[in-house]
Parts: C-alpha cells; sequence; structure tokens
C-alpha cells in the first residue's frame, strides 16, 4: 500500500490551501485505490520550526511530521504564495529536512493565492527548491487563484485530475521508497573512515 | 564517578544589569570557578577552546597549567580541544607539558568545533571536519604512543624521525574521550580506540543522547575493548538551582531568554521538557541527573555547565556550592548504589600507570 504526505502551509482555517490539498489527496486516492494519506499542516508547526532553526533538534510534534514525510512513497506539497514565492512557513518545513530525504521521491507541488498572476510561483520557485532535493516533481504543477474555486472549478478539477494521474503513476512506477540508511544502525566502520 | 563542571568560557551580556565583564575579569572568573570547583569537592574542571569573541579561552593548556598551580586534586580536561583546526603536533606537546606541570592530573576531550569561520583561518575547510578528526587524531595517538614517528597523511607536512616533547609523564599519555553531539562517526571513532566518549547531551533531546552511547558502547565491545557495559561515557548537564525552585525559574528566566546557542528559541519550559536542562531546586537536579542513568546505563563522567549566559561570578559560585553541598554527594551515593559490579571508574593518570606496569609484567 502507498503512503503518501501531504504538506499544507495554509494559515486561516479553513485555508484554500488546506482545500487544494485535501482535492490533491482525495484525486490521488481515486487514482491509487488503497493508499494512505497523511496530512500535514505546518500552522500548528509553526513555533517548532522557528525553534528547530534555532536549536537544531525539532520538537516530539515536529519529529513526527517529518519522519512521516521523509516514510512517505510520495508527496504533496501545497503553499500560499506570498510575495511571489512560496511562503516562509512552508520553506521553514523544507529547511529542516535532511537534503537526502526526499531524494528520488515523487512529489507533486501546488499552490493558491489571490489572484492568477502568481501562478508562476510554481515554476520558478517551488519546482527549482524540489529539484535541489532530488525529488522527482510531477510535470503539472496546480495553482488555485480564489476564482478557480468558483465560476472556473471545472478547470481547476481537471489539473488536479491530470496532475493527480501523473503522479500516480510516477509513485507506482518508482514503487515503495527504501528507507534512507540509518548511521546509527549501520556505522561507518572506522577503518573505512581512516582509510578515506 | 567523576562529577565537575565544564565552560564554554562565554563573555555574554547580563541581561539583567546590561554589564559584560572584561576579557580579563571573565579569565580571572574561570579561575576563581575551577577552584572553587575543587573547594567544594568537585573532580573535574573542563574548560572549551574558541577563536572567535565573544569567547575567551583560545589558549586551554595556558589556562590549565595555571589553575594546576592552584589546586592539589582537580581534574584538568577540556571540552572540547578542536582537533580539526589544531595542528596534532601541538596536542601532542600542549598537553604533555600540562601533564608533568600538573602531575599527572590530566585528560583531554577533543571535538570538531562546529563553527565554520574558524576552519579557514586555520587552513582547514569545514567539510573536511570528519576526515580531519580521524586523521589527526591518528597521527595525535602516534605522537603519545610511539617515540620516533614517521608520518604522513593528508592534511599535514610529513613527519620523519620526529620525536614530541616532552614526553607523556611515565609514559602515558592523558586519557581521550572524544566529545560529540550528533555524528555517529565520533561514537565510532571512541570505540574503535577503547577511548571515552562524551555526549554533548545538553543541546539535543535524550532520545538522541540515548542513540549516540547506545551505539558507542554496542561498537567498543565490537572492537574487544570490553563488554558494552564497559564503555567509558560521559554526559554533560545544565542546571540552575535556587532552594526554592521557584526562585530558580524567576531567576534564571532572563539569562535563558538570552543565551547564546538556544536564546530567543524555545521557552525554559519547552526546553527544560525537551533536553537535560534543569532549573530547580537541589531536589530536582538530583532526580533529573539520576535519570540520565536510565537511558545511558552507568556512566563514569558527569559535567555540569553552570557558568555561561552572563550569569554574575557570585551567583556561578552560589551555584558550585549548591552542587557540592546538596547535589553532589547525593549523586555520589545513589550512582554508586545502583552501578552494575564490573562497572570501572572513569580512567585517571595514577590507573593508567598501574594498567601499563601490569601489561609489562
Amino acid at each position: 500500500m502507498n503512503k503518501i504526505a501531504v504538506v499544507s502551509a495554509g494559515l486561516s482555517s479553513p485555508s484554500a490551501t488546506r482545500v487544494l490539498a485535501d482535492q490533491l489527496a482525495e484525486a490521488t486516492r481515486l487514482a491509487l485505490p488503497g493508499t494512505e494519506v497523511e496530512v500535514i499542516e505546518l500552522r500548528p508547526l509553526a513555533h517548532a520550526l522557528v525553534d528547530h532553526l534555532l536549536t537544531g533538534f525539532p520538537s516530539e510534534p515536529l519529529r513526527h511530521a517529518i519522519e512521516a514525510v521523509t516514510a512517505a512513497d510520495g508527496l504533496i506539497a501545497v503553499t500560499p504564495v506570498f510575495t511571489a514565492s512560496y511562503s516562509a512557513l512552508f520553506k521553514a518545513f523544507f529547511d529542516v529536512l535532511d537534503h537526502e530525504a526526499l531524494a528520488g521521491m515523487p512529489v507533486l507541488i501546488a499552490a493558491t493565492g489571490g489572484t492568477e498572476r502568481h501562478s508562476l510561483a510554481l515554476e520558478h520557485a517551488l519546482r527549482p527548491l524540489f529539484g535541489y532535493l532530488r525529488a522527482h516533481v510531477v510535470p503539472t504543477a496546480v495553482y488555485a487563484a480564489t476564482s478557480d474555486f468558483g465560476e472556473h472549478a471545472g478547470a481547476l478539477a481537471e489539473r488536479i485530475n491530470r496532475a493527480a494521474g501523473e503522479f500516480a503513476a510516477l509513485v507506482t512506477g518508482l514503487g515503495p521508497r527504501k528507507p534512507p540508511a540509518d548511521d546509527f544502525e549501520e556505522p561507518t566502520p572506522f577503518d573505512r573512515l581512516l582509510s578515506d | 564517578m567523576q562529577f565537575g563542571i565544564f565552560t564554554v568560557g562565554d563573555l555574554t551580556e547580563d541581561p539583567t544589569t546590561g554589564t559584560t565583564v572584561s576579557e580579563f575579569e571573565r579569565i580571572k572568573s574561570m579561575v576563581a570557578i575551577a577552584r572553587k570547583a575543587e573547594e567544594v569537592g568537585l573532580d573535574v574542571f573542563a574548560t572549551g577552546e574558541h577563536h572567535n569573541p565573544p569567547f575567551v579561552p583560545s589558549s586551554p593548556t595556558t589556562l590549565l597549567g595555571y589553575i594546576a598551580a592552584q589546586t592539589s586534586t582537580l581534574q584538568l580536561s577540556t571540552s572540547t580541544t578542536l582537533i580539526t583546526t589544531n595542528d596534532p603536533v601541538k596536542i601532542a606537546e600542549d598537553f604533555a607539558m600540562l601533564q608533568h606541570l600538573a602531575d599527572g592530573r590530566v585528560d583531554v576531550m577533543l571535538g570538531r568545533g562546529n563553527t565554520g569561520p574558524v576552519y579557514p583561518w586555520f587552513g582547514k575547510d569545514i567539510r573536511e571536519g570528519i576526515p580531519l578528526a580521524v586523521e589527526n587524531y591518528a597521527l595525535l595517538r602516534k605522537l603519545w604512543d610511539e617515540d620516533v614517528v614517521n608520518w604522513a597523511g593528508k592534511f599535514r607536512t610529513p613527519l620523519e624521525g620526529f620525536t614530541s616533547t616532552p614526553r607523556p609523564l611515565d609514559g602515558v599519555a592523558p586519557f581521550v574521550w572524544h566529545g560529540s553531539i550528533r555524528s555517529p562517526e565520533i561514537a565510532e571513532q571512541a570505540a574503535y580506540y577503547g577511548d571515552g566518549f562524551f555526549a554533548n547531551h545538553i543541546f539535543w533531546p535524550a532520545s538522541h543522547t540515548k542513540r549516540m552511547v547506545a551505539l558507542y558502547r554496542r561498537r567498543y565491545e565490537n572492537y574487544g575493548h570490553g563488554t558494552a557495559e564497559q564503555a567509558i561515557v560521559g554526559l554533560g548537564g545544565q542546571v540552575f538551582m535556587r532552594k526554592n525552585s521557584q526562585d530558580a525559574v524567576r531567576e534564571f528566566r532572563p539569562y535563558f531568554d538570552n543565551a547564546p546557542v538556544y536564546g530567543h528559541g524555545p521557552s525554559l519550559e519547552d526546553f527544560t521538557e525537551q533536553t537535560p536542562l534543569t532549573v530547580g531546586s537541589p531536589q530536582q537536579v538530583i532526580d533529573r541527573t539520576l535519570s540520565f542513568r536510565e537511558y545511558v546505563g552507568d556512566y563514569q563522567r558527569q559535567l555540569f555547565l553552570v557558568d555561561h549566559a552572563g550569569l554574575p561570578l557570585k551567583t556561578v559560585l552560589e551555584q558550585l556550592d549548591l552542587l557540592g553541598e546538596e547535589v553532589v554527594p547525593v549523586l555520589r551515593k545513589e550512582f554508586a548504589s545502583l552501578r552494575a559490579p564490573g562497572v570501572p571508574d572513569a580512567p585517571t593518570h595514577a590507573s593508567l600507570v598501574t594498567a601499563k606496569e601490569m601489561v609489562a609484567s
């Protein structure tokens, strides 16, 4: 069974970002029956994220969130667009992940904004971020402006389904992810450290 | 079991008065703190090494040599000596010299140092931190254990027929602890050599320290130095005490909130829950410290951080009085009664000399 993590950086409740995240998760579930979905809302982790930046270690709830994302077979990442890019809260979460944590993971990127004019933030901000982390970013990225939840909802739904289909194909094609190596269970033997 | 204190030697503004002591005052206060540690019955004083403001201890063996002359039983150590950016030849010489002056009351804790800019000041690269720690220590070991050294490596000029002087006191090198906050490679290094492993402990959650120490113990046994339970473990701790725990919290909070490293981050309450920091009564410190044993096993050395974040000298000396009078005597008794048979003490110069003589005879 596939495990999908959803990271949502919306701030209000209910937030458009969470609504979009849920729609993407639902479309993925339909495309991949039996998928297990865990949603991580970043707002309750906001203080913990800043603390982590300062202390270098996560609080228990944040550690759980990091582990859920790291152990997933695919990730749906959704942020509101703030000042022409992802929000600071969204970025803070990916800043505290190990830089290998998402390597090889299928990632579906999505964003919300007040107007359609910010849609390319997905291409110039989110896609390079996940490219740097060596994730497989789904070709179709989903942007939803306020109007997309009303009169243009049909077009949005179509885009969600296309993105979810591509995401599902990647998750299926790549199969379950191998967990990252655990340095504590399997330390590098010292003679190798000496000879390196 | 050994109890002591370790200092980072920071020059931090006292947030309650807005004043910062001079370097002169801070350095002299470190000496006063060390003398007080011996006076109240503690076993160990360890100093950090830093090469950038706001820290003063750039020259640990100078400080420890001066303290050695003013004390008679205190074990002198470091927290940590930078194995990455110091020349291993100079470490070998400085600490052997200190050993002679201090009649053997010397050990050393090696660490990598996590201040990025320091590396290039000494011609090194922080990205090579682990390889530097590995190669430099291999050379340091040779310089202490072999009278004539031929050596070539990646990071230093080769040595041909080199003898570091003075030779270690009684032909026995200072005991080495390897200190780390987070690197499993350092636990592996300590295990490989059968040296001590010191978990910083104070900046990260107990769950992390538990994994680090478990790795070290398992690998120590694996490398044939003894059983996992016999491995030599030290832990950091951080305390602030008053008779009444509410007074301790009220007095320490401004120092916590503005402290280097974690200041302006988590609340005092969150950090107390997440790390070994204990702010409260002496009894609370006793209870918390005894609980460390539950996740690292029987261990040999407990060092407390008590003198940072701008705390005035008078307050620090009061903390040492509380440690010496109320906390450590109880901890000694309790830890001794809980300790499993066959668990060794931390090596000292005397015990290492005895061990060497037994091998020779």
